[in-house]
């Protein structure tokens, strides 16, 4: 199976509390928080699309969407 | 988004403080419920009162919020009266084993087929971070401002000790294994248990200086092995995590079947 590549962080913003875990878990060191606390995707190229960030998000804030097989 | 078919949008955000383990929980027991393709028609939530118990009101099954304590008494007549549904009673630790300790242990005992969460947070937090049966030894709380002198339960012990007959333990840093033990006991034809160690960085984290929720769950990482690891033979303070009790025996309800069963035949013979 090939590598996954990413489209987008879905990031729903209003709901995102700006805890950090998913800053403090990622492997790639993808996310910041912005000067919100909020969330921020600010390395987009290294992310792997491992979903550890979607996984361990306690307020269901980020969906890593996925460039479907074929279409890129 | 598929999880997004599964919670009650209206109400979110959700309540929970920022970082708090009970939305990971939430989120790991969608996904494996998403998993194993079940209809939301067919799982009850009954959940009792805490922070943890607030879940209930957040996903789009059929809900019952209910009393402290007695989420397993409310669930167990559910399960008796419509014992084709999968029945979810998510806890906190002093709702499942103070407020609801007897209920508890005799769900345990009888066997009957309802998943028990218990979301181990060590801390009263909705009412202001008394400490539960749950902070252990040395620990400080709100009531305890020099040191908890009470000792923990051990969920895992007392649960194999009551009769459950499948018993797991992960955290909210093992957001995989979390999952999968979810899966598993919603699928377990038994009373199953899985205790989630969850993070509360409002109150226990704050009480007892452990930092940040993400620090909470590197303490989760670093404090717990899979179950008979090398690693706990050379360090036994580390918790153990996995799957403890997996094992067949009579299911309640089908038990009490049989009982209707037997009754009928006698009847027919008077």
């Amino acid at each position: 199976m090939a590598k996954p590549k990413l489209k987008e962080h879905q990031i729903q913003t209003e709901w995102c509390k700006g805890c950090g875990i998913c800053v403090a878990f990622c492997p790639k060191s993808v996310l910041e928080l912005d000067s919100q606390d909020k969330v921020r995707v600010a390395r987009p190229e290294d992310c792997i699309c491992c979903r550890l960030c979607e996984l361990r998000c306690p307020d269901i804030a980020i969906e890593v969407i996925v460039e479907q097989e074929g279409s890129g | 988004m598929p999880v997004k078919d599964y919670i009650r949008e209206r109400f979110f955000p959700h309540l929970w403080c920022p970082g708090c383990g009970h939305g990971i929980v939430m989120n790991a027991l969608i996904r494996a419920i998403e998993a194993l393709g079940l209809s939301k028609n067919e799982i009850v939530m009954v959940s009792g009162i805490g922070c943890s118990s607030r879940i209930s009101g957040y996903l789009d099954f059929h809900t019952l919020h209910t009393i402290h304590g007695r989420a397993l008494a409310f669930a167990t007549g559910v399960k008796m009266g419509l014992p084709e549904l999968n029945i979810i009673v998510p806890m906190g630790d002093g709702d499942a084993l103070a407020i609801g300790g007897n209920h508890f242990i005799h769900a345990a005992r009888r066997n009957i087929e309802m998943t028990a969460i218990i979301m181990n947070n060590r801390i009263y937090g909705m009412t202001g971070g008394q400490y539960s049966p749950l902070s252990g030894y040395g620990t400080l709380a709100t009531t305890a401002p020099y040191m908890n002198i009470d000792h923990a339960f051990d969920v895992v012990q007392l649960s194999i000790a009551a009769g459950a007959t499948f018993v797991a333990r992960t955290t909210t840093y093992h957001v995989q294994q979390m999952t999968d033990c979810f899966k598993k006991a919603i699928l377990h034809e038994g009373f199953s248990v899985v205790e989630v160690l969850s993070q509360c960085p409002t109150y226990f984290g704050r009480k007892n200086k452990m930092g940040s929720a993400a620090d909470m769950m590197a303490f989760y990482r670093d404090h717990t092995t899979p179950i008979g690891s090398k690693k706990k033979k050379e360090n036994p303070d580390l918790i153990e995590r996995g799957i403890f009790v997996q094992k067949d025996l009579p299911e309640y309800c089908r038990a009490y079947d049989t009982v209707i069963e037997r009754a009928k035949g006698k009847g027919q013979k008077g």
